[in-house]
């Protein structure tokens, strides 16, 4: 009697998804909220770029610094490549590579965000100037956030890299391996907005 | 089409072709103005989802290569009603006798289609948890230690689960005989065969014939 109602008292054990890896699948559900967050502010973007009749963009007498943010593209997307390096590094067992891989996306990232926050400084106009001002450290921002974000995760993952953590068995290194995921997203949207938002 | 972005590589793959086509595209820009960079980007975006779905079965996306582990043998066991077969056990004995081998059973979870198009798939999953612990139950009576697990009802995609967190080194199919296999109709031996580099056997249990004549184990064997 006591087994039976003991039983009763915890819900059935839950089904696996047998398609995808839970942890996998929470990864892909934010970060497809992510990309249409990122739609959104794109959307108000095209909006008042398209809505600007007879002027050149951005607006007389703003320029954006097109080469210094060819330069934030490429750490970007070189620590794309550390990060790759990091997970195939544990894939390997190999922790020197892991660690390596993790702190030089981790110091790219900083140095991203560093170089970032120097260009807003210097850019002669505020978030207040215009639909353009607005769009663009509306875009900008939330993708340096993005950003900020990452690097959080990578540091976390660093910690536990440093402390013994994670192993080529493929159960033992989803804690790199998604962050890794968010990162190669946070570097396509940057590709993305860079594209639009600098060059075209 | 199924998600072309399943791992790590293959988001890194997405950050590479993402920035090929940025720079395309910028290129494009400047050469030829705004509207000619939309299109060139439309023409690309149209080339890469094409590519993406063309290139989205499993052979080109299956990670059991890297995640082959490296200490005991793993053999990977895929059946259906045949699970608890004596065929099928006397054929995991005979490998598992060999060498250290880790095993890991999976019994798809077979389902009616109705049922499966209305996600009405309790009855199965407990069906199958029941085969696959009457397996276990019948290799730990011969000394097997091994481990299993309810797989989607589509045993190729039951297989390619499975390898996800388990690098087989080999896998073993047990079906019916030719005749009464469904997925010898379906052709799974062959298609398993074509999407996984590891050996693939093919083990046949005639379980009317098992129950008949008790005591005898008649199995035919194919490896690859």
């Amino acid at each position: 009697m006591s087994a039976v109602a003991h039983a009763h008292e915890h819900p059935p054990t839950a089904n696996r998804s047998s398609r995808v890896d839970a942890r996998l699948l929470g990864i892909y559900l934010f970060i497809a909220s992510e990309v249409m967050l990122f739609g959104a502010f794109f959307s108000a973007y095209f909006f008042a770029r398209v809505g600007v009749h007879n002027e050149t963009w951005p607006p007389e007498p703003f320029e954006l610094p097109v080469y210094l943010a060819l330069l934030n593209t490429l750490i970007l997307v070189t620590s794309s490549f550390t990060m790759h390096w990091a997970l195939q590094s544990v894939k390997r067992d190999n922790r020197a590579g892991l660690i390596g891989g993790l702190f030089l996306t981790l110091a790219l990232g900083f140095t991203f965000l560093v170089i970032q926050i120097r260009e807003y400084t210097r850019l002669g106009f505020a978030p207040h100037d215009l639909a353009f001002g607005s769009t663009f450290y509306g875009l900008t921002g939330l993708h340096g956030a993005h950003v900020f974000v990452g690097l959080n995760l990578l540091l976390y993952a660093l910690v536990r890299a440093l402390r013994g953590h994670y192993s080529s068995d493929p159960e033992k290194h989803l804690g790199v391996e998604i962050p890794g995921i968010y990162w190669h997203f946070v570097d396509v949207m940057w590709i993305v907005v860079y594209t639009t938002v600098y060059v075209l | 089409m199924k998600n072309p972005i399943r791992t790590e590589a293959e988001a890194f793959s997405f950050v590479l072709v993402v920035a090929a086509l940025a720079v395309a595209v910028a290129l494009a820009a400047v050469l030829g103005g705004t509207w000619v960079a939309l299109g060139v980007f439309l023409a690309l975006a149209l080339g890469v989802t094409v590519g993406i779905y063309m290139k989205s079965e499993p052979k080109v996306r299956e990670p059991a290569v890297w995640e082959r582990g490296r200490g005991d043998r793993k053999i990977l066991v895929v059946a259906n009603e045949t699970v608890a077969g004596r065929a099928l056990r006397s054929e995991i004995v005979h490998r598992a006798r060999r060498r250290a081998t880790e095993i890991l059973v999976v019994a798809p979870a077979l389902n009616t289609r109705l049922r499966h198009w209305t996600s009405d798939d309790d009855r199965a999953r407990a069906e199958a948890r029941d085969r696959v612990e009457r397996s276990l139950a019948a290799l730990r009576e011969a000394g097997i230690e091994a481990r299993g697990e309810v797989g989607d009802s589509d045993p190729i995609q039951a297989i390619q689960d499975a390898l996800r967190t388990f690098g087989a080194d080999e896998i073993i199919i047990s079906t019916h005989p030719p005749g009464r296999s469904n997925w010898l109709e379906r052709d799974v031996i062959e298609r398993a065969r074509e999407l996984y580099g590891c050996p693939i056997a093919h083990v046949v249990v005639d379980l009317e014939h098992e129950q008949a004549k008790v005591g005898a184990a008649p199995a035919s064997t194919s490896s690859s």
